[in-house]
């Protein structure tokens, strides 16, 4: 199927996701993929916390 | 209290940064007296010490992208074949592409990621990436800098920088897994 997705690929999708746009076929598979997996939604919590972790030591490093 | 005693006082702080982004102890070194001379030159124009730090801060910066403009040959990328992380996906991840054991709750650390500690934790897994790595993802991370001024700084494919930004975060992710959150999961 077009839009199906490993964990694998899923995660490589989310790492991308950081720093680049993703086309939309990408975007589609990856809210199907996490709405169906237990497992990528904690890699993507994981993501985010690190997203913010960085946003706080950038401030950190000029306030 | 003096300006000189101030700067000598964000000296260390200074360098680390440079440190960070530079992997390179004499150049970091030349940014940051750079930076304190400059602000030397100008030691009315600080009314308070976190203007004077946000104001070095601010300094560091541009005199590091200078040093990576000057030594563009010398810090322009190349593919290092093996750094490893293939195996960083194979330790995550059975062939047929599940996991092989699922990621881990890292909770809501709201909190934590203030501490002094967390920051050194994370500095540390940042220090340990590749030197190449490491300055195209302090780059992004700490200057700031857009994809193309990176690719352009740095000779990079736009491929190529995202190949190696990739890595780098799965690095870090893995580097605070191990040596942050996991050991508080283990302790709690």
């Amino acid at each position: 199927m077009i839009l199906r997705r490993t964990c694998k690929e899923v995660t490589a999708l989310l790492v991308a996701r950081e720093d680049r746009q993703l086309p939309l076929v990408e975007r589609l598979a990856l809210r199907l993929h996490l709405a169906a997996c237990r497992a990528c939604p904690v890699f993507e919590r994981q993501l985010s916390t690190m997203r913010s972790a960085l946003q706080r030591w950038r401030h950190y490093s000029d306030e | 209290m003096t300006i000189e005693s101030q700067l000598g006082e964000y000296q260390g702080y200074l360098l680390r940064f440079a440190r960070l982004q530079l992997r390179n102890d004499a150049w970091a070194e030349d940014a940051v007296s750079e930076t304190i001379l400059a602000a030397l030159s100008k030691p009315q124009s600080f009314a308070n010490k976190s203007q004077l730090k946000t104001w070095l801060v601010g300094i560091l910066k541009h005199k590091v992208i200078d040093i990576l403009r000057q030594r563009q040959r010398e810090v322009s990328f190349q593919d290092d074949e093996g750094d490893g992380s293939e195996e960083l996906d194979a330790m995550m991840f059975k062939a047929d592409g599940h996991y092989a054991s699922p990621p881990a709750d890292w909770g809501d650390p709201e909190q934590e990621l203030n501490s002094r500690q967390f920051f050194a934790v994370l500095e540390a897994c940042a220090e340990k990436l590749p030197a190449a790595m490491g300055r195209i993802f302090l780059m992004r991370e700490w200057l700031e800098l857009p994809s193309e001024e990176i690719c352009k700084e740095l000779k990079l494919t736009p491929t190529n920088l995202y190949v190696q930004l990739h890595r780098a975060r799965l690095r870090l992710r893995e580097c605070l897994e191990l040596n942050w959150f996991g050991k508080r999961a283990a302790a709690s």
